[in-house]
């Protein structure tokens, strides 16, 4: 009872900060000077017609690098776990249930969301997306698959592959901006292009396609170790 | 309060959400229930950033037709914010992922996901 | 102002959600409404002109998180009834 009080004690506190911090808020007239500046210069400097992709691709690369290591470290260590876990169990032979409409119907249905997926980060310079969201919709077809079907051919070895060669060839786009550009992530190792194309912003559509290779195949790895766990047992 | 608008009705509920999230971290026992007070909280969090970008009569920082590429400035709402909500987004899967997996590991030790349970490190 | 009602239904729905992800009994409702939480946050994303942020939170917040939960949800109690 003591402890519940004082948790409650604790909440009408912070909702006292949050009360006036609301009641002095006041909504923005207009942009803060970092973002009129990449507002105004964004189609000249980047060139792509997404200015959030502009910005997490470019601006602020170095942050969706560090990103992309923090999902990496964390895959690591869910695999960690789980493989020690693995070692403890004899593998015995389980008979899965497993329904003919459900298998078929994954079937026709994984090809077109990988599509979806591929479409939307290759468009991400473009259109609403990019490689996190693509990589996510990637990692959803395989866990239709993963549901659907009885043995699902889920090549551990062919994903850490791709995994490795998106993770090193980021870096070293990253570095040749360092060598061929103004500094390390600049876009502007290709040309920029004409604006609103496929082909434009320079590296941005193929860091974009990287990255949704590297998330959808870390967030199909996530899954796909906590899938082979529950088979064993 | 004469101009209330989207943006204060989601910061309300950006700031409740946040409370409720905290409330269920610290009030519930099972830690499956912690972790998911935990995404409620990182849910309040991201809609309070994104309102934080939020400019009132402004269309997505998105330049799709020519209009929008001359004067961008006076247009659009602030990018900046929303690439960082994206950042916290995805970080935030893989802390879920993580903290999942951990109470996976405690249940195997000590066949219980009740926290009053684990009293190895309690002083 | 047809925007100013409809963001106050969706934040009213999402409160509701988010009190019952924390006081129901039962684990399953609760994810089911804590991914429920995410998804209507996405259309409140987009009322707020981030389509970006929507897409994002719609396919990683709710749908992933979501699936990773009833993964680790069913290996638990599948440990618990092998124990019974």
């Amino acid at each position: 009872m003591l402890r519940n009080s004082l948790i409650l004690i604790l909440i009408l506190g912070l909702a006292a900060i949050m009360l006036s911090i609301f009641v002095d808020y006041t909504p923005k007239e207009k942009l803060g000077p970092v973002a009129e500046h990449y507002a105004n210069n964004g189609k000249e400097e980047v060139g792509a017609a997404n200015l959030v992709t502009a910005v997490v691709v470019t601006y602020r690369g170095l942050d969706t690098l560090g990103e992309v290591s923090i999902l990496f470290l964390s895959a690591a260590i869910i695999g960690f776990f789980l493989k020690i876990r693995n070692e403890e169990h004899s593998k015995n032979q389980i008979v899965i249930r497993y329904s003919e409409i459900l298998g078929t119907g994954a079937k026709i249905l994984v090809p077109i969301i990988i599509l979806l997926g591929a479409y939307v980060f290759i468009n991400g310079h473009l259109t609403p997306g990019g490689g996190f969201q693509g990589g996510a919709i990637i990692a959803s077809a395989f866990v239709l698959m993963l549901i659907a079907l009885p043995r699902p051919a889920l090549n551990h070895r062919v994903l850490s592959i791709i995994e490795s060669f998106s993770g090193l060839s980021y870096v070293i786009i990253g570095l040749l901006g360092v060598f061929l550009a103004a500094g390390f992530l600049d876009n502007q190792i290709m040309s920029l292009g004409t604006f609103g194309t496929i082909l434009s912003a320079g590296a941005v559509p193929v860091i974009y396609i990287l990255i949704g290779l590297k998330v959808g195949t870390e967030l199909t790895g996530i899954i796909g170790n906590l899938k082979e766990i529950q088979n064993e047992e | 309060m004469q101009n209330i608008g989207i943006e204060q009705i989601s910061l309300a509920v950006g700031f409740i959400l946040l409370l409720i999230g905290i409330w269920g971290m610290l009030s519930q026992k099972n830690i499956l229930k912690i972790i998911v007070s935990f995404t409620i909280f990182e849910t309040g969090l991201n809609v309070i950033l994104v309102v934080i970008g939020y400019i009132r009569n402004k269309t997505a920082p998105i330049l799709d037709t020519t209009e929008l590429q001359t004067n961008t400035a006076e247009k659009i709402v602030d990018p900046i914010p929303q690439a960082l909500v994206l950042t916290s987004i995805v970080i935030g899967l893989g802390v879920t992922a993580l903290l999942l997996v951990y109470a996976l590991k405690m249940h195997k030790e000590k066949k219980s996901l009740l926290i009053n349970d684990y009293k190895d490190t309690k002083w | 102002m047809i925007w100013i009602i409809i963001s106050a239904v969706l934040g009213v729905v999402m409160i509701t959600m988010s009190v019952v992800a924390i006081h129901h009994k039962k684990i399953t409702i609760a994810i089911l409404s804590a991914g429920g939480v995410s998804l209507i946050a996405s259309i409140l994303y987009l009322l707020l002109a981030a389509p970006d942020v929507a897409l994002t939170e719609a396919a990683i917040g709710s749908g992933l998180t979501t699936f990773i939960f009833f993964y680790v949800l069913n290996k638990i109690k599948k440990h618990k009834h092998v124990e019974e």
